[in-house]
């Protein structure tokens, strides 16, 4: 029986994060659940624990992916065989969990994404937001020769592989892991893909990206990691014959 | 401004530009920091290959007789910039490591006495 930790960062949820969480278990009684308190002002952790998770609270807020590194730490250091990364705003459908996790077992492969644009459910999102999508989705699909329906999603399962490596070193991007994440991943010789699932638009509260600047700093920022991520050696990671594989790919662009 | 100036400008932007992005790509700049130098460094590259669309035109915009005047101008403009940036930056690594030390001290209290209650019972 494989160990499995959900891993939920969340920053003033109070709202959400208790249905969330009763959706979760539903799905996967046997499983954890860690709510990462990423500095929450208002009663988030104290409601996560009462719902008999595993809280970890962050003296300071550290943002999305300082979070979630965290989870990762955590799953680390306690031995676990899968985490599920899962948004605490109840945007990632609970139902599609197991489709994850059987993609990830049964395919043999090292990270799946959940992409909302593969068909199932249907989600709506701003124009400026899909285009962004698009945009990152085909300059990632190119860079590493797979498509790469949706870059942002955050609705993903990992083995125990990509937990070590993203909780060692300094690679894991601690600002807004995406697109980067995914090219990061496939330049270290890890196996990813792909399983359509449901997301739903955000319930209440306030999302990462809705001041002004954020947007254009998220772009310049994203772009420049994709950058920096293509041009870097490769991180000590997966096996020996697979990161030999990629040397012999030439990557000048 | 003489072409000489001009080569200068183009080959210090560059040299920014290359600089900086092999800092982030060695991992000794992070990519958060390293935006507001590439800009500069662009800017600068900018400015010496159209100065012939820009630089009559923005001098006497802001009242300047001598073009490399201008352009010391807005290096030290991007300058400020950067550097107000990282006083922004300081500040919130100074309240984050307030933030630790506060738990910190909290906590090793909290495992002094368990230690010693532990030892207690042995």
């Amino acid at each position: 029986m494989k160990k499995v930790l959900i891993i939920i960062p969340a920053y003033n949820e109070q709202a959400n994060i208790s249905r969330v969480i009763h959706r979760i278990r539903a799905v996967v009684p046997d499983g954890d659940i860690l709510v990462v308190d990423d500095g929450s002002m208002d009663a988030t952790p104290g409601i996560a624990r009462e719902s008999g998770c595993i809280v970890l609270s962050l003296p300071y807020n550290l943002g999305y992916g300082g979070a979630l590194q965290t989870g990762f730490k955590y799953a680390y250091k306690n031995h676990y065989d899968i985490v599920v990364q899962m948004d605490a705003d109840g945007q990632h459908d609970p139902s599609c969990i197991k489709d994850l996790i059987c993609a990830l077992d049964e395919g043999g492969y090292d990270v799946i994404i959940g992409s909302r644009f593969l068909g199932k459910g249907d989600y709506k999102t701003s124009l400026i937001r899909r285009v962004g999508m698009l945009l990152f989705g085909a300059v990632a699909s190119l860079v590493i020769r797979q498509r790469v329906s949706d870059p942002t999603s955050g609705f993903q399962a990992i083995n125990s592989r990509v937990i070590r490596f993203f909780s060692k070193g300094d690679h894991y991007p601690v600002d807004y892991p995406d697109t980067d994440v995914v090219i990061l991943l496939k330049r270290a010789g890890f196996r990813v893909s792909e399983v359509p699932v449901k997301m739903h638009p955000r319930a209440s509260g306030k999302g990462i990206h809705d001041n002004i600047l954020g947007p254009i700093f998220y772009i310049f920022k994203m772009f420049l990691s994709i950058l920096v991520v293509l041009c870097r050696k490769l991180p000590k990671t997966a096996t020996d014959e697979r990161r030999k594989e990629y040397k012999t790919i030439d990557y000048r662009l | 401004m003489g072409i000489q100036f001009r080569i200068i400008v183009l080959i210090g932007g560059l040299g920014l530009v290359l600089f900086v992005f092999n800092l982030v790509r060695k991992r000794k700049l992070r990519e958060t920091y390293s935006l507001l130098w590439l800009l500069t460094g662009f800017v600068l590259l900018f400015l010496s290959i159209f100065q012939d669309l820009f630089w009559d035109r923005f001098s006497r915009l802001i009242g300047i007789d001598y073009p490399p005047s201008a352009l010391f101008l807005i290096g030290m403009g991007f300058l400020f910039l950067i550097v107000l940036h990282y006083s922004v930056a300081l500040s919130r690594l100074s309240e984050q490591n307030k933030e630790l030390t506060q738990e910190f001290t909290i906590l090793k209290d909290e495992f002094e006495r368990l230690k010693t209650k532990i030892d207690g019972e042995r």
